[in-house]
């Protein structure tokens, strides 16, 4: 809402020299906060002149050289627009004027001095849609009362200030002089003015020959007011400049005033040509599909939400959002309908926001006072008749469901005092009330606050007490802590702790977004569940939930590549969504991305399927699930982006909980490695308290093998079996070799392994040990088929 | 007789003097004093001398080989030292050469001031919760105290799903599940820090964000507690010349609402571009709760009241650690994450 000073000076006295940026300051503090304030045009050093001499430049074949009498001086100004010429009153920007556009210097042109400039009103900083044809072509030419050397701006009315406030949603009542006058009122401790609704009617009644109709329950009042012979012509300059301060464009006095009282007000107005009508209004819902051509000339299709005017047969007007073009004021017209009315805000806001926003369903979208509705009628007959010569007809058509009296709250000091932690008079609780313009009664503690219909903001004990707050002034309100019971606060330690561990490995942590493209958002998954896509997305690549959260990480890895960062080790806890039937499920993840170089203790190491295994290994032992986990290499299972040989699961206790591998070559030709584990679903899995073993007090003996397989014997399997055989006396068994090739047959590999044996109670014998080797060694000979090497 | 031991005994210090070598002394050891030494060859033969003689001679070779061990012993010491300082020299390093370390890895800096508010609240008592990104419209606004079509939710454009489901576009939302999983209807003291969505996107906005909400419910809980509170909060993290100014504003939710600016962290309040010359920073949102947001949750507005704030953690962030774009934080350029990778400084509360 951008507030004309002048305008609010007409309800308001204020202070004459008071700075705009007081007035914003104030009502910032106050609860309503504005973008900018400054003055309407921002230009110094402008003056008055009259051209006394316009001779065509010797050295040009469209400049003139004028010699501009300023007052003070004659100076000599060289001038290129075609309008200028001997007599004319201009305004001159003087040698040093500040305009929205540079400095004006001396200076000379094609040989010619030039000490200022003549200017147009676009050089003045108007913005384009407020300019005619004549200002854009030309000069502007002022008339000839203008007394030379005077100030132009003054003059033209035009020395104003505004402040462009950026309102709360709820103070509706801000969007009209009125509502802005009480605020400040209330806020300088001054009166608001009363608003001149004085005018004549004739002996006639506008219910003899028109009718209003309400066939729906979402308008709760309508009111129309015939005016007769209007002659439509340009607005008073200080109708003009204020809705341009309004940043509202004149048009014609009719509709000027249509706008200028909405802008007083609040209450939106029509003015419809009387002649273009049958005698009716009726307000209805629209029918599915049907169509009406707005005054901008677009056609709309409009939906069985939206609240329409009719003439009786078809829709001629979108109610509350904008008029038809049929019935439009024009230069022709003659006699006026007034429309006046309160429309539901919520199908107003969806209306205006299905087809087109206007300052009147801005309005009435957060909803108005109904004594404005009647009041908005007066005040255009009033201007009417001042300046449109109009002749107002008797009564008014109306319907009207609303009520409008003021609405009561019990309130006490006590109440008050208790929300703001202050501890203010009940005196001064009773001035606030009154600065605001609300009329109190006092019974013992209880002071009954009548609130004004202008305040629909204002319902509830809370929010008087609101209003105290804001006018009485919170900040010296002494701050403490809550008196309340202590406790021990809690927080989620575990994901901390996985954070942390992961950042011990060398890591980086990322902070992903779980938007990514629809194509992408079931990337390193295998569910067959519908994606979650946006209704409105920003932009393409941003419009679906992510399924996985390597998926984000992979995008993090293509921005990285980009950049020509090659060595990229980074994880993230994040979440992932799902749809499952018509319920959105999420997961809380642990996701990692590893290519390039990563440390492996002291030594740099090209990242492999081995050394993310590692890092998933590092995590679950952290966890406590030492020995409860396995990767399995299942095929149906692997997402098909993953490379299928270096891909696995990974299952706790028999359970999926991630997938580990591989990024398919298909998808991406460098070595990248991810990660991702379900930490809804591992955490699930609960572990026992950390124990102290007891160390053994006997010597660990240690044996190594080596066995020939075949090719395909993994591992795990061999550990098992080495396990099983070894029975309670093996403690520990490792690979410490692998080899193929020069001596070991095609198909086959070589590994060795370092066996610990140990008991808590004795020395184990050489025999024992032996024996136990020999039970390992005979057991991998039959079930794997091992050669001992 | 005498002057063969004495010679024997001059050449082998002559020998010993002139060596160099730890071996090669040893060598003159064996060559002087062994079993077939030269001077003890001597004793040896000392078979052909006169009884008279033989004791006379036997003290005298005893004297001379005292007399050489004791000086191969000096010498061994000292070739012993020599050889020490040359090996010390020998293993003198450039301890300016780079070291064999391990790589630290990095905390995402919004995660470090995440867990900085979060070890604040904690030691107030206060519980960490969490809730949905993915939130139902009745938990993110209905239970919010507004209603569809209510004119506040311009404010915060929204990416929904469905009509029912949308991105959370703030952790307000969690205020009311917190307060309806609450069945025994006691006092409530929780923060919720999280991720959020809105629909914009430019150098000053990111469409994903994150906030922390905090919500006190009790008895007897005022605007003097949440100001307490929040001084607290903003002194901890912006230091303790922080001051707060309390603006009316409305959130529907809240009522009264305020607007909460800080000293501007970047010029202390003198005035600067960031503040644009006003020496404050629009930071929070708070207020008391709204009545109607209490009862719709099951808690009695006549018996309780409560508390709420929320903040931008993007720009406490960028202002702990100088961070300039908001889009830094979102990209994870991995120079740009490695930076963080040691322990934070945080600022100590006076009271």
């Amino acid at each position: 809402m951008k507030l004309s000073i002048n305008f609010l000076k007409d309800y308001v006295d204020l202070d004459e020299n008071i700075d705009v940026k007081k007035i914003a300051d104030d009502m910032t503090n106050a609860g309503n906060e504005y973008d900018e304030a400054g003055s309407l045009i921002n230009c110094t050093n402008l003056v008055i002149g009259e051209v006394l001499e316009c001779t065509m430049h010797p050295d040009s074949d469209h400049l003139h050289c004028c010699k501009v009498d300023v007052g003070n001086e004659v100076l000599n100004i060289v001038c290129g627009a075609p309008n200028v010429r001997k007599g004319l009153k201009v305004i001159v920007a003087l040698a040093g004027a500040k305009l929205p556009g540079g400095e004006i210097k001396r200076g000379i042109i094609r040989g010619q001095e030039s000490n200022g400039m003549i200017c147009s009103i676009a050089e003045l900083g108007l913005e384009n849609k407020f300019l005619k044809e004549e200002d854009k072509a030309g000069i502007h030419e002022l008339p000839q009362d203008a007394k030379v050397g005077e100030d132009p701006i003054k003059y033209m009315g035009m020395d104003d200030s505004v402040i462009d406030f950026d309102l709360t949603a709820n103070r509706g009542d801000l969007l009209s002089i009125l509502g802005m006058a009480y605020e400040v009122g209330a806020i300088y401790d001054k009166k608001v003015k009363d608003i001149d609704l004085s005018h004549k009617e004739n002996n006639e009644d506008i219910n003899d020959t028109f009718k209003v109709k309400v066939n729906t329950e979402n308008c709760s009042i309508f009111l129309a007011k015939k005016i007769k012979n209007v002659v439509i012509k340009e607005s008073p300059a200080y109708i003009k400049n204020r809705l341009i301060a309004s940043g509202i464009r004149p048009i014609n006095n009719v509709v000027d005033i249509s706008n200028y009282v909405m802008l007083e007000t609040g209450q939106p107005l029509h003015f419809y040509d009387a002649d273009t009508l049958e005698g009716c209004l009726e307000v209805r819902m629209a029918k599915e599909g049907e169509k009406l051509t707005t005054l901008d000339g677009i056609e709309r299709i409009l939906k069985e939400e939206d609240i329409v005017i009719s003439n009786g047969k078809k829709a001629i007007g979108l109610a509350g959002v904008m008029g038809g073009l049929e019935t439009e004021i024009t230069e022709k017209t003659k006699n006026i309908i007034i429309e006046s009315a309160i429309f539901d805000n919520v199908k107003i806001r969806r209306t205006s926001n299905a087809i087109l926003r206007s300052e009147a369903s801005n309005r009435f979208e957060k909803g108005l006072d109904p004594n404005r509705t009647y009041m908005a009628i007066e005040r255009s007959c009033n201007l009417l008749e001042k300046y449109a010569d109009a002749e107002v007809v008797g009564n008014i058509a109306k319907y009207d469901t609303t009520s409008l009296k003021d609405t009561n709250i019990d309130i006490t000091a006590e109440n008050i005092n208790a929300i703001l932690g202050m501890e203010i008079s009940k005196e001064d609780i009773l001035d606030v009330f009154r600065r605001l313009g609300f009329k109190t009664s006092v019974n013992k503690d209880i002071i009954t606050v009548s609130v004004p219909k202008r305040r629909i903001d204002i319902s509830i004990k809370e929010d008087l007490i609101e209003e105290v707050g804001r006018i009485y002034g919170v900040n010296n309100i002494k701050g403490k802590l809550p008196n309340i019971l202590p406790k021990m606060g809690s927080y989620d330690k575990v994901t901390r702790q996985i954070r942390n561990k992961m950042i011990n490995l060398g890591l980086n942590e990322t902070l992903s977004y779980v938007l990514v493209p629809e194509a992408d958002a079931k990337m390193f998954t295998n569910d067959d569940t519908e994606v979650v896509k946006l209704l409105a997305p920003l932009s393409e690549d941003k419009n679906t939930l992510r399924h996985s959260v390597s998926v984000a990480l992979y995008k993090i890895y293509e921005y990285n590549k980009a950049r020509n960062n090659k060595d990229v080790c980074i994880f993230e806890i994040g979440k992932s969504f799902q749809k499952q039937g018509e319920e959105y499920s999420e997961t809380k993840k642990l996701a990692s991305l590893m290519t390039g170089e990563y440390y492996l203790g002291i030594n740099k190491k090209k990242v492999d399927f081995y050394v993310i295994k590692g890092v998933a290994e590092e995590i679950l032992d952290y966890l406590g699930y030492n020995g409860r986990y396995s990767f399995v290499k299942d095929k149906e299972k692997i997402p098909k982006d993953m490379h299928p040989g270096q891909s696995a699961m990974i299952s706790v206790n028999n359970d999926m909980v991630g997938v580990i591998g591989k990024i398919h070559p298909e998808i991406e030709e460098d070595d990248v490695y991810i990660l991702e584990i379900d930490l809804d679903r591992l955490l699930d899995k609960k572990v026992s308290r950390m124990k102290y073993k007891e160390i053994s007090k006997y010597p660990e003996v240690k044996k190594d093998i080596a066995i020939v397989v075949d090719d395909k014997v993994t591992s795990r399997e061999i550990e098992t079996t080495i396990k099983k055989a070894g029975g309670s006396l093996l403690t520990k068994s490792e690979v410490f070799d692998i080899y193929k090739g020069n001596g070991i047959k095609e198909g086959k590999k070589s590994l060795a392994y370092s066996l610990s044996f140990n008991d808590q109670d004795r020395t184990l014998t050489d025999e024992e040990i032996n024996k136990a080797v020999e039970k390992i060694i005979e057991r991998l000979e039959k079930d794997l088929k091992a050669e001992l090497r | 007789m005498e002057e063969k031991v004495n010679s024997i005994k001059k050449n082998a210090v002559d020998e010993i003097e002139k060596t160099s070598d730890l071996h090669d002394l040893n060598d003159i050891r064996v060559m002087y004093l062994g079993k077939k030494g030269k001077l003890t060859e001597i004793l040896r033969s000392m078979g052909e001398l006169s009884s008279e003689e033989r004791p006379k001679v036997g003290s005298l070779v005893n004297k001379a080989k005292e007399e050489v061990e004791e000086i191969i012993k000096q010498k061994e010491e000292e070739l012993k030292k020599l050889e020490l300082s040359k090996k010390l020299e020998e293993e003198d390093i450039d301890i300016t050469l780079p070291s064999k370390k391990t790589v630290r890895g990095s905390k995402h800096p919004l995660n470090r001031v995440i867990e900085e508010v979060e070890d604040l609240f904690v030691s107030m008592g206060y519980d960490v919760v969490s809730g949905p990104e993915l939130e139902t419209d009745e938990y993110c606004f209905e239970r919010l105290n507004l209603p569809k079509g209510h004119p506040a939710r311009d404010m915060q454009d929204s990416f929904y799903i469905t009509t029912e489901y949308l991105l959370r576009t703030q952790t307000s939302a969690v205020q009311a599940r917190t307060m309806m999983a609450n069945t025994e209807k006691t006092p409530i003291r929780v923060i919720v820090p999280g991720k959020t969505f809105r629909r914009e996107d430019d150098a000053t906005h990111s469409h994903q964000f994150n906030q922390v909400e905090g919500l006190v419910v009790d008895k007897n809980i005022s605007l003097a507690d949440l100001k307490g509170t929040l001084e607290v909060f903003m002194k901890k993290m912006l230091g303790q010349n922080t001051e707060l100014r309390f603006r009316p504003s409305y959130f529907p939710f809240t009522e009264p609402s305020y607007e909460v600016d800080v000293t501007c962290f970047k010029c202390g309040g003198k005035g600067c571009n960031l503040c644009k010359q006003t020496g404050w920073i629009e930071l929070l949102g708070s207020g008391i709760v709204h009545p109607n947001v209490l009862r719709m949750n099951g808690y009695d507005p006549d018996k309780y009241s409560g508390f709420a704030f929320g903040v931008g953690l993007d720009r406490l962030a960028m202002f702990k650690y100088g961070i300039t774009d908001i889009r830094l934080l979102y990209q994870n350029d991995v120079r740009f994450l490695k930076q963080f990778d040691r322990k934070d400084e945080e600022y100590e509360i006076k009271y």
